[in-house]
């Protein structure tokens, strides 16, 4: 099954409430994947400074600061639950040579705006723990969890993140994935899982870095990516939705002036300011819907 | 009688419901805040008018027998699944399945629905004043759909004897749907449905019929070497 949502803030006055609108939308999901969940908060750019989420099993962030300080200057370390956010001005290209060199630590994800959290467990557990309500932000973009093609662990759980301030989530499964993963990898994407969505996530990255934007990444991939999925994306500057031509994954839409909200169902949204008086519509199969700066 | 499903429980809401006092004269309800809940009113079976004030979600009005249920809002995928008598009316628009294999009783949907209304249709009669997505009425068996507005792909797939009545575009027919030609009984039928929208009658000029062209009925001897 799995449990997808996003919302984009179109008025920054929620920007401080975005954790407390995305946590009532992971909740309210969690029935449809009560195994894993994730999440992807975008807040304001920090110019030339890059945020490297990573998964820990350690939790001793004083020493592993300290083990990294030696490789990595000016380096800031904030720990929530079992995942550290490493802040420094080292480009993602060095760090993550760096970071290899750890076994103990796993990179969920890296860019100028973008912090993820994912964790096995209940929803409704995983956003207490990373303290979901308290973050703020532009967008965001959550999953839960039902596990069908790969292991119940924060590897295998969503959002996947395979570039610079992008992610997906993804509810379906997809049937040619070990194929793709097979010719992504041949181009120099990298991809760690055995999971379908990181090809997914994998087959985005290698469009946008081609200069395509994301919207003709994704109509591309109804093309090459065969199997069922409502996805949804997100990037620096905004998300997208997209769902398959036979459209078996369900999702809705609701805008107001201030926000757009998608979740998997509408009970998701029930919560949010004014949705009673919302635009809401289901995205046609094989369309593509962005929106963002 | 208000039911606050703010204050009170689904199952509590649905139970209350679902066991009328048939001799008491409480025949209307209302059901606020059903904030995407699902399989609300699900089951009912006398003769009492429910209006449910806001959006609904999976299987709103399921399995209904006798009720007059009106949602205020939109419905989540199968709205009246498995109706057998009585009326669900909603105000805003529909996912997938609507009416999905349904025996009896009428729908009508003031917007649109996504794909497959009517699939698998046994009886009920669906009267949609917007636009159907792809796959409607796919082995739909019995029964009336009407569509005020345009069809997805696959019209009508592997229809049985269902009518499909329809104004505006279809994007494509399914396997084994072909257009038909209208006579008075037909026109008849459809008169009726209009009606009971509140859709002038004088449109039905405007409208196509569409139904099975019977092909798949028996095996075909051309077939023989598939096998």
């Amino acid at each position: 099954m799995c449990g997808i949502v996003g919302i984009y803030l179109k008025n920054k006055k929620y920007n401080s409430q975005l954790g407390k609108f995305l946590t009532g939308m992971m909740n309210s999901m969690a029935t449809r994947g009560p195994d894993s969940a994730g999440f992807a908060i975008y807040s304001s750019e920090k110019k030339k400074k890059y945020k490297y989420s990573v998964c820990s099993n350690t939790y001793q962030v004083k020493e592993i600061s300290k083990k990294l300080s030696k490789q990595v200057k000016d380096i800031k370390v904030k720990s929530i639950s079992d995942h550290l956010i490493i802040e420094t001005v080292m480009k993602p290209k060095k760090f993550i040579e760096i970071l290899k060199n750890h076994d103990e630590l796993s990179l969920v994800g890296y860019g100028s705006c973008i912090e993820i959290f994912k964790q096995v467990g209940n929803p409704k557990d995983v956003v207490k723990n990373f303290s979901l309500e308290k973050f703020s932000g532009s967008h965001a973009i959550g999953h839960t969890r039902m596990a069908t093609e790969s292991a119940i662990t924060t590897d295998g759980s969503h959002p996947y993140s395979t570039g610079e301030d992008e992610c997906l989530v993804h509810n379906g499964s997809l049937s040619n994935h070990n194929n793709l993963r097979r010719s992504l990898q041949k181009k120099g994407i990298e991809i760690k899982s055995m999971n379908d969505t990181e090809v997914a996530a994998g087959y985005i990255s290698n469009g946008l870095s081609d200069k395509k934007s994301l919207k003709e990444t994704l109509l591309d991939g109804l093309k090459d990516l065969d199997g069922f999925y409502t996805f949804i994306s997100g990037t620096k500057n905004g998300m997208a939705i997209v769902r398959d031509e036979i459209a078996c994954k369900p999702a809705v839409v609701a805008e107001t002036k201030d926000y757009v909200a998608i979740a998997s169902e509408f009970q998701a949204m029930a919560h949010l300011p004014n949705v009673n008086s919302a635009k809401i519509f289901e995205p046609e199969p094989g369309k593509v819907y962005s929106w963002g700066k | 009688m208000n039911l606050n499903l703010k204050k009170e429980s689904l199952r509590k809401v649905n139970e209350t419901l679902q066991s009328i006092d048939r001799k008491s004269n409480k025949k209307i309800f209302k059901v606020s805040n059903p904030d995407g809940n699902h399989a609300i009113c699900a089951g009912l079976k006398d003769e009492i008018e429910v209006t449910i004030d806001g959006h609904t979600g999976y299987y709103c009005a399921g399995m209904n027998m006798n009720a007059n249920i009106i949602v205020n809002g939109n419905v989540g995928t199968g709205v009246a699944e498995n109706m057998m008598s009585g009326t669900v009316h909603v105000k805003g628009n529909a996912s997938q399945s609507a009416g999905a294999t349904a025996h009896g009783g009428t729908l009508i949907i003031d917007g649109d629905t996504s794909s497959r209304c009517g699939i698998s249709m046994k009886g009920i009669d669906i009267i949609v004043k917007g636009s159907v997505g792809h796959m409607s009425a796919f082995m739909a068996q019995s029964g009336n759909l009407v569509i005020c507005g345009d069809a997805g792909d696959a019209l009508g797939d592997s229809i049985y004897e269902a009518n499909i009545f329809i104004k505006g575009k279809v994007k494509s027919l399914g396997a084994d749907c072909e257009e038909k030609k209208m006579n008075k009984k037909d026109q008849n039928i459809l008169r009726s449905l209009l009606k009971k929208a509140s859709i002038n009658e004088s449109e039905i000029k405007n409208f196509k019929m569409y139904g099975s062209a019977r092909k798949l009925y028996n095996f075909n001897i051309d077939n023989v070497s598939e096998y």
